[in-house]
């Protein structure tokens, strides 16, 4: 397998519109030469149509879709050289699974020598060489997907798109199958976009992930940037489990407080946030919080309220406690548990004041700029 | 039948019972419901396997008064006249004529079904099922009128300025009114066939670097030929045993097989002589069946239809 490198995709004003809906707002995004780039989002935020415009089966509205050199739009899809894996597998059902791979080939009229080498070079990659002469029906759902996969491949694009390649599959298979495709994204070294609506799947295979929701980008950012430092409630309750208290922002001397119901609790100064706001909300990871018996000491750079211990659930490698305070719920993982607490039971819960994230609360809210992934090169564009 | 049920079978989007290698006596004890089929298999037996047993025994025992003859004379008549081999021939091609033609028209009409939305669907099924819906005699001679040489049609053709052929009383006239009577039956299963086809595939076609026209004659044309095969099929074989468009929009000079047989039963009363030639043709379209199901199944086969996609 020749490895050829990817090219950077530059996204600009894209809008899509189906009647009054509109799919899509105005996209803007950069994605590097070589990136593995996961569009995630649920199902009508916008990332399928972006996929869509990008391979060229529906042109957008108003917009540039510029990929490595070439301005796309209204180019057709099939001058785009550009590989498509489909959602259920798309292979056709009456070619061999040697033939499926060759059609590209055979559509470019490659010499009859080239297409058995590069096929049979392909279908190593994917390690299906042995079922080369089967129906695609003979295989099963993740042998179907390596072929789809080998298909989109073997014409040697500078870009693959890969439309929830993942979603019929069993748990098991889909984790396989994950690294299997993270593995040949490294070793051919063409830009990957990916799109899916689940998160653990995004964070498991991207080098940075997009946040869609109602057809615009709520943040473009690294698995753990994300994670760590969304920018919007949407982004953090999208990924990962999160505690979040709503309402008003005040500055009290140099502190920055955040009033929700009957709680008062400071947030961290940075983060730019508007104190004039009056609807802010603040996020807090369910494992940066802690739980000590009733009446323990609580060090002033700490938030904390008294909570009582509505359930306890036994996760494995952790434990979650359910807490209720201030008439509000509360999620708390304990990686190393020191105490034993029962329904009931009455607590404090506490967290540090500057593992607190403050978000904004309205969807679209912030202009996600083109940040640089930050362990590969800016894209030239 | 069971020949015309799987070819419908094989048109139809994948399902496991298509598996064609079952005896069917198998099938009847595997599946509970199969008890209720009895009144219907007794019905065939009475109105359809009877008479072709009583029209079997007359083909070798009534011979035309006043010739000497083994039991297979009616055959050897049949088969060693020189015009009835035409006519038969004849059958065969104006068969096949109005299969193409009900293709031409059939093909696009059944693929356009698949792209509109439900209620044009819905307009789109109604209009090609009309001819069922009215009397067969009404139909046939509003045809008479149309194509006459004085009728409408050719009126509007000369105001053109095209001088067109006569289009009553040939085999023009039997092929436009056979079409008509026959579209449904093509058009039908083959939308079925075609209802059946990932539209995704097309597009991975185009993003492979298939040209769209490609796309459609490299993926799906031949996904479509299992539903073609059927409808083509069905088409032919109720055309051989066409009579009465024939009979009217035809003409005597051109006939086909079944004129033939009315003629051979009604006029002369030769009863052996009729029942000898419906054997004949009930052979051939059973063959013709065999055939297509033959064809259809190795395509099946090869397409995976069964397996889940």
């Amino acid at each position: 397998m020749t490895t050829n490198y990817g090219v950077g995709v530059e996204l600009r004003g894209l809008t899509k519109r189906y009647g009054d809906v509109t799919a899509l707002d105005g996209i803007d995004l950069t994605i590097a030469p070589g990136e593995f780039m996961t569009f995630l989002g649920p199902s009508g935020s916008g990332k399928t149509t972006t996929l869509n415009l990008i391979a060229g089966f529906v042109e957008p509205d108003a917009g540039h879709i510029v990929v490595g050199d070439r301005q796309l739009v209204g180019v057709p899809p099939h001058r785009r050289n550009i590989g498509v894996v489909f959602q259920n597998y798309a292979l056709f059902p009456h070619l061999r699974v040697e033939d499926n791979v060759a059609f590209p080939l055979r559509e470019r009229r490659m010499k009859k020598a080239d297409v058995t080498r590069k096929v049979g070079e392909i279908l190593e990659v994917v390690g299906l060489s042995h079922l080369a002469r089967r129906s695609p029906r003979e295989l099963s759902g993740g042998q179907q997907q390596r072929v789809a996969l080998a298909r989109a491949l073997v014409f040697d694009p500078q870009l693959l798109l890969l439309d929830e390649p993942l979603g019929a599959l069993d748990k098991r298979l889909r984790e396989d199958l994950q690294l299997e495709i993270k593995r040949i994204h490294n070793e051919v070294g063409v830009t990957f976009v990916f799109v899916t609506h689940d998160q653990e799947e995004a964070l498991v295979m991207s080098n940075r992930i997009a946040v869609f929701n109602n057809g615009a980008l709520e943040q473009v950012a690294t698995s753990s940037e994300l994670y760590e430092r969304p920018r919007t409630l949407f982004a953090a309750q999208f990924l990962g489990d999160s505690n979040v208290l709503r309402g008003p922002l005040q500055r009290r001397g140099d502190r920055l407080v955040l009033q929700s119901g009957t709680l008062s609790v400071e947030v961290p100064g940075h983060g730019g946030a508007d104190p004039a706001v009056n609807e802010a909300a603040l996020v807090v990871r369910p494992e940066k919080m802690r739980v000590r018996p009733h009446g323990h000491a609580v060090s002033p750079t700490d938030n904390s309220l008294v909570a009582d211990v509505v359930d306890v659930i036994y996760l494995g490698g952790r434990r979650r406690l359910v807490l209720e305070g201030a008439g509000q719920k509360f999620l708390v993982d304990e990686m190393a548990p020191e105490e034993q607490y029962a329904h009931g039971d009455r607590v404090v819960l506490s967290w540090r004041i500057d593992a607190g994230i403050l978000v904004d609360v309205h969807p679209g809210g912030s202009t996600p700029s083109a940040d640089a992934p930050p362990s590969l090169e800016r894209a030239t564009l | 039948m069971t020949l015309i049920e799987r070819t419908l079978e094989a048109a139809g989007p994948p399902s496991p019972s298509a598996a064609g290698g079952q005896r069917w006596s198998t099938r009847l004890r595997s599946r509970p419901g199969s008890l209720m089929v009895a009144p219907a298999l007794v019905f065939v037996a009475v109105v359809f396997a009877y008479p072709v047993l009583r029209m079997f025994v007359l083909s070798v025992t009534n011979m035309p008064a006043g010739q000497a003859s083994s039991w297979y004379s009616n055959y050897e008549w049949y088969l060693t006249s020189g015009s009835q081999m035409n006519i038969l021939r004849r059958t065969f091609v104006i068969s096949a004529w109005i299969t193409v033609s009900c293709f031409v028209l059939g093909f696009p009409y059944a693929y356009l079904m698949t792209r509109v939305g439900t209620r044009a669907r819905l307009l789109m099924t109604g209009a090609v099922m009309l001819p069922f819906w009215s009397n067969l005699v009404v139909r046939t001679y509003a045809w008479v009128i149309l194509l006459s040489d004085v009728g409408p049609l050719q009126a509007f053709l000369r105001s053109m300025g095209i001088h067109a052929p006569t289009l009553l009383g040939n085999v023009a006239g039997m092929t436009i009114g056979a079409t008509q009577v026959l579209l449904p039956f093509f058009v039908l299963p083959v939308y079925a066939g075609l209802q059946g086809i990932d539209r995704r595939l097309l597009d991975a076609a185009v993003s492979l670097g298939a040209s769209p026209g490609r796309a459609f004659r490299k993926v799906y044309l031949p996904l479509a030929v299992p539903g073609i095969m059927a409808g083509s099929t069905l088409v032919f074989v109720l055309s051989l045993g066409f009579y009465f468009t024939p009979a009217l929009l035809g003409s005597p000079k051109q006939s086909m097989i079944s004129q033939q047989i009315v003629q051979q039963t009604n006029a002369l009363l030769a009863f052996g002589r009729g029942g000898a030639m419906a054997l004949v043709l009930l052979a051939s379209t059973l063959l013709i069946l065999g055939a297509a199901a033959l064809v259809t199944r190795r395509h099946t086969r090869a397409l995976g239809i069964g397996g889940g996609r």
